[in-house]
């Protein structure tokens, strides 16, 4: 089966996740990815590298848009989403909410769900917004190897 | 997506039908702490119907744990298919709340 490709450009909005995350799950669906990676590593990663983006790398400014582009197949997903920010140190921002003194606290699971359900997620530059506006741009890869 | 409250023995549920993710958390956390106010203490959300939970949904679940609990009451969780058990186990949050495996046994354990 040849190879999906998914290119969007979505509002600056946390109601366009779940539609973004649907989208890319049905793609791999098609590729027969296992029930697990459908129903619980792909839709909570994405929602969190989406929600990322939207409200610490846009800082839930109306203005600025999320771009998701998503390759697909019967190998391995790899999916960037891309802000306007200036980005974050993966690693420095990468703590374990596990711990006695974390447990109870309402935030922090974000990117260590990110790295707990997905093969691998880097971070690096992206290239400028639409029309050049906003930053340099900030780019989260996510890549899941299709497990049967 | 959508929650549901009902009231059985006395137990305030809220089922949740749909993801529970970072555009809806707030819903969930208005409905509970209107709850609250009302002079619920016991509480129960049934998963039965719920699809995946971001780690803002997460939040909200320990965050509205704590809430009640310093209210005196107790919030328990039942109907955790494996997936979301699995989520559970990841972040250890499983051994922060009561989780039975139905309704009927959360209500039960009250």
């Amino acid at each position: 089966m040849d190879a999906r490709v998914i290119e969007l450009e979505i509002r600056n909005d946390v109601s366009e996740i779940e539609g973004v995350v649907e989208r890319v799950r049905q793609e791999c669906e098609e590729m027969r990815f296992a029930r697990t990676q459908l129903m619980l590593n792909l839709p909570v990663a994405l929602t969190e590298a989406l929600s990322n983006a939207i409200l610490r790398g846009n800082q839930d400014d109306p203005r600025k848009c999320v771009r998701v582009h998503a390759r697909i197949d019967m190998s391995v997903l790899i999916v960037d989403v891309m802000d306007e920010g200036a980005g974050f140190d993966l690693d420095a921002c990468l703590t374990d909410p596990t711990t006695q003194d974390r447990l109870h606290r309402e935030d922090g699971r974000g990117l260590f769900l990110m790295q707990k359900l997905m093969d691998r997620v880097e971070r690096f530059a992206g290239s400028p917004g639409p029309g050049g506006k906003g930053g340099a741009g900030n780019v989260v890869r996510l890549t899941l190897r299709r497990a049967s | 997506m959508s929650f549901t409250t009902k009231k059985q023995d006395g137990v305030v549920i809220m089922e949740i039908e749909g993801q529970l993710i970072v555009g809806n958390r707030q819903e969930l956390k208005q409905k509970m702490l209107e709850e609250l106010e009302k002079g619920g203490r016991k509480f129960l959300i049934d998963f039965d119907k719920t699809g995946y939970i971001d780690s803002s949904g997460l939040g909200v679940l320990v965050s509205l744990s704590k809430k009640i609990r310093e209210q005196g009451g107790d919030l328990r969780l039942a109907n955790l298919n494996e997936d979301l058990r699995t989520l559970f186990e990841l972040t250890k949050l499983d051994t922060l709340f009561q989780i039975a495996e139905t309704r009927e046994q959360a209500l039960a354990s009250f």
